[in-house]
């Protein structure tokens, strides 16, 4: 799980652009969205593509998202259950 | 119709080379420009996160006003009565292909959004506007070459009717990393250089 969740954090500051961050600027707890990262809707989009892309996970519902994305704890055990790659 | 404006500042950017009023302010002509633009950025202190998401075109536009604008002491809090004119030949092209490779191929289909946005060029008056506040006019045009008589003509428009205090007009064009350029000027009352076209091409060609 802690391999995903580093692997996680390096995708998303790969795929979303956050160039002046670094994996150790993002706590497994911190919130992606809102005060946290501060990630827009265009972000929650990319990310539904990477899960997608990456993990074989398809997300039908992009309201599911809500949760998932919450932070990288709760991204990691999702696609821990849901992956297919 | 009030054709008394002057042009009060204007920026190039092109050949990894960015220049303010016809001096050079920053030079890197050893690098691809990717890292060109990133590092003119920096140089800039623009300290805008959101840049390094940008397409290349809007990079370009939005370094090319930031350099502008940022010596206008605009209000952070009220809106800038300041219309956008842009023009280029390429629309958004570079980012056209970008998306038109990522849906190329049907086994592997995975359009990515955050490129899908940028497929519009009036997109990079979006992001200028959005950092200073401006909800005036704004219009993208597409020529085959650089159009001084239109850009001079909807300018002295624009402020004659009173649609806007100031204009940013001028031209950025990216076709690929070997061929951009950002022309851009401030057109207002103040200013010493009168705007007519023949000024207006000598800076473009300046």
């Amino acid at each position: 799980m802690d391999a995903l969740k580093q692997e996680l954090k390096e995708n998303i500051i790969e795929q979303l652009n956050l160039e002046d961050m670094t994996t150790e600027d993002i706590a497994n707890d911190d919130m992606l969205f809102g005060d946290g990262l501060g990630l827009d809707s265009i972000d929650a989009l990319e990310l539904i593509v990477m899960l997608d892309k990456s993990y074989g996970i398809k997300l039908t519902d992009p309201k599911e998202g809500r949760s998932i994305f919450e932070s990288i704890n709760t991204m990691a055990a999702y696609i821990t259950e849901h992956r297919s790659k | 119709m009030n054709t008394n404006y002057h042009i009060k500042s204007f920026c190039s950017i092109k050949n990894n080379q960015v220049s303010l009023n016809g001096s050079v302010v920053y030079k890197d002509e050893e690098n691809s420009f990717s890292q060109f633009i990133k590092a003119a950025y920096k140089q800039q202190n623009s300290k805008y996160p959101k840049f390094f998401k940008m397409d290349n075109l809007s990079k370009l536009a939005f370094l090319a006003a930031d350099i502008l604008l940022k010596n206008e002491n605009l209000s952070k809090e009220k809106e800038n009565n300041i219309a956008i004119v842009f023009s280029n030949k390429s629309s958004s092209l570079d980012t056209d292909r970008k998306h038109q490779e990522s849906i190329q191929n049907k086994e592997s289909y995975f359009p990515s959004p955050a490129v899908f946005v940028y497929t519009l060029p009036n997109i990079c008056i979006g992001e200028i506007s959005i950092k200073y506040k401006l909800y005036s006019e704004n219009s993208f045009f597409i020529f085959d070459s650089f159009n001084a008589t239109h850009l001079l003509t909807y300018t002295n428009s624009l402020l004659s009717s009173n649609k806007a205090n100031q204009v940013l007009c001028g031209w950025v064009e990216f076709d690929d990393e070997n061929n951009y350029q950002a022309f851009l000027y401030l057109v207002s009352t103040k200013g010493t250089t009168k705007h007519n076209k023949q000024d207006i091409i000598k800076l473009y060609n300046t």
